[in-house]
């Protein structure tokens, strides 16, 4: 029998959200603090608007929900994927005012892309859009990119048993430090390092490629905060390209690569433990896919012969293909120049590279370097028992920190997690080719959505549906959250409607 | 001298035959069209018409300078005695010059890792930028007043129910 939901569920589902609702509002303080800065005014106003609708929203819900409880885990869950939703909402509110989004939704769409570092985006004459809003789209992908209960846990609350519960549904069941608010702390930690560096970096290459200071460290910063978060959106219309910059195009690299990355590697890389990355399943395992993967888009590459030397294929080519990779999206080729100059087979190499995303407890979506890692163990295991002797002991295991032995659960839960991102990928292609898209495309971009890449082959634009559009922001915020708290939501929602 | 007419119409269909042979595409292309035609176009001379963005990159005797046609930017590159003529390019407080460029174009330029670029031989500029002067939205304004009103009142209201 389903039980209804009570009062009292949420009530205390309420008094959380409230408080993610004033943490996120006090994030908004800084594209004011910009604003101010760079003198433009009305896109400070608008920033102002959507603190004080966003406060208002908060303070309601704690007052009305006021509770001394805490969260249980369906509770914790809930909160996090109202969270995310709630987020949405509310960051598309500045973006909307600022009248560079056609329809409201067209700014949800956005939000939920920058929150799920997706990069997919919306905005019209991106060319024009003022230093605050641009840095606002930018911020909620680094926000987003280490969790919106992160900047929680880290800045807003001071402790509590239901921390974990959060943590957890955010698709980060990894525990770098013992106490989650110090392995959020940490994960901020690593985080600001590496923005000061690659700031320092981006912006100095600005400079020495003919940008003004002042922009170039405005990008350097933006372009950062998109390439670590394997977010994807840019200040500029033209993504990466337009920069036309080599050296631009390698330090996003390593930017996108360092994103990608578990963050319990990048604390024992901290703590000078430097073998792990060569032990790590995961790094192995996103050295093999990358290998692999490249070999099939330059394959596909050479057949329809794209580029005139193979130097230009592999710029081209490789770049795409770590932006793929690693979930960020950034270009250096027009999304029309992928159905106009990519053979099929080259756009499959891509996509596989997309579904497969980075580490886990990193920036990146997607199925993820160890559950691909684990479900290759279990498949070595499952071929050597076939092979053995029936009276051989046959054991796999891998090096993820510490060794750990391939069970049945972990395989298990590793494919059934890969299994609902396939069914996630090819549901959103169905609704693409529904609306007249050839299946391949519709796949691409699809899988764009899900996996939060933000590659667009074109598909996405604002003439596109509202209901693909729809469908996408379903997809951003499903595979961002790695479905658990998708799918306790569902499942909250089944019991008030049939509960007893 | 005595003109030979009969060879005229020769002289005019030879005209025409070069004009239509010729692989310039003076009319003015749009980026969708340069990219979704890349290889048609890859290596003509074409004319390109759109609003200066963003900054104008000089490097060394050339410069980068993007250039959005209302529908995608751009990259082209031109001599940095060309790119000086650009006083304004479209950001938040700038309406770019609208310019028009004429140079090769090429889908993967061999010179500039694989872009889609265009070199130019002449620019024109068709009209100056400019300084966009805004104002204060007053109806946000009154609602940022209005919301701040409701947020003093609820904090107000929460002071009492804790006494």
């Amino acid at each position: 029998m389903i039980l209804k939901p009570r009062l009292e569920d949420l009530k205390i589902i309420g008094f959380y959200l409230g408080k993610v609702i004033l943490g996120l509002a006090f994030t908004m303080a800084i594209p004011i603090l910009t604003g101010l800065l760079f003198r433009e005014f009305n896109p400070a106003l608008d920033f102002l608007l959507g603190i004080e609708i966003s406060v208002l929203l908060g303070l309601i819900l704690l007052k009305v929900c006021h509770t001394e409880k805490d969260l249980n885990w369906m509770q914790g869950m809930i909160v996090v994927s109202l969270s995310w939703v709630v987020a949405m909402l509310l960051g598309a509110i500045p973006l909307y005012l600022s009248g560079h989004w056609k329809s409201f939704l067209d700014a949800c769409f956005d939000a939920m892309s920058g929150f799920a570092t997706t990069g997919l985006t919306l905005v019209q004459d991106l060319d024009h859009l003022s230093y605050t809003h641009n840095l606002w789209r930018h911020l909620i992908m680094f926000l987003g990119g280490q969790g919106i209960i992160v900047i929680v846990l880290s800045f807003f609350v001071r402790g509590f048993s239901g921390a974990f519960k959060m943590y957890v549904g955010e698709a980060r069941d990894e525990k770098i430090l013992p106490n989650v608010v110090h392995t959020s702390r940490f994960i901020w930690s690593v985080s600001f390092v590496y923005m000061a560096l690659g700031t320092l970096a981006l912006g100095i290459t600005g400079i020495f490629n003919g940008m003004k200071p002042l922009n170039s460290f405005f990008h350097g910063a933006c372009i950062f905060m998109a390439a670590f978060d394997t977010g994807g959106f840019s200040p500029q219309s033209q993504s990466i390209l337009y920069y036309h910059s080599l050296i631009y195009e390698v330090i996003t690299i390593i930017i996108m690569v360092l994103g990608a990355l578990n963050f319990k590697l990048h604390y024992h890389l901290w703590m000078g433990n430097r073998k792990e990355i060569f032990r790590n399943i995961e790094t192995n395992t996103l050295f093999g896919t990358i290998i692999a993967t490249f070999c099939i888009v330059a394959v596909g590459l050479v057949q329809i012969q794209s580029y005139p030397s193979a130097v230009l294929l592999f710029r081209k080519g490789f770049y795409q293909l770590i932006s793929g990779h690693t979930g960020t999206g950034f270009q250096t080729v027009y999304p029309q120049q992928f159905l106009a100059d990519w053979n099929n087979l080259a756009l499959v190499g891509l996509m596989i590279a997309m579904a497969l995303g980075g580490a886990v407890c990193s920036t990146t979506g997607a199925i993820k370097m160890l559950r691909i890692g684990i479900i290759f163990k279990a498949f070595k295991e499952d071929l050597k028992k076939i092979i053995m002797p029936e009276r051989a002991l046959v054991v796999e295991k891998f090096h993820h920190i510490k060794d750990v032995f391939v069970e049945d659960k972990l395989a298990r839960s590793a494919l059934i997690i890969t299994l609902a991102y396939i069914i996630l990928y090819l549901l959103g292609a169905l609704v693409g080719m529904f609306y007249g898209h050839p299946f391949l495309n519709a796949l691409f971009e699809s899988t764009s959505a899900a996996a939060n890449v933000g590659l667009s082959c074109g598909i996405t634009n604002i003439a596109m549906p509202a209901g693909l559009k729809v469908t996408y922001m379903i997809q951003m915020w499903a595979g961002r959250l790695e479905f658990m708290s998708v799918f306790t939501i569902l499942g909250f929602l089944i019991a008030v409607i049939k509960g007893k | 001298m005595k003109i030979n007419y009969k060879i005229c119409p020769i002289i005019l269909f030879l005209i025409l035959i070069g004009y239509l042979g010729s692989p310039v595409f003076s009319q003015g292309i749009s980026s969708s069209e340069l990219i979704k035609g890349a290889k048609e176009y890859d290596t003509k001379t074409v004319t390109f018409t759109g609003e200066a963005i963003g900054d104008v990159m000089i490097r060394g005797e050339f410069a980068w300078v993007n250039i959005n046609d209302g529908e995608n930017s751009l990259g082209v590159w031109m001599s940095a005695s060309l790119a000086r003529e650009i006083k304004f390019t479209g950001s938040y407080e700038t309406q770019g010059d609208r310019l028009e460029v004429t140079g090769r174009f090429n889908r993967a330029c061999l010179e500039h890792g694989g872009d889609l670029d265009i070199h130019v031989q002449k620019l024109r500029k068709i009209s100056p930028g400019m300084r966009i002067n805004r104002i204060l939205h007053p109806g946000k304004k009154n609602l940022s007043l209005i919301l701040f009103g409701a947020l003093f009142l609820i904090w107000i209201l929460t002071l009492f129910r804790h006494k």
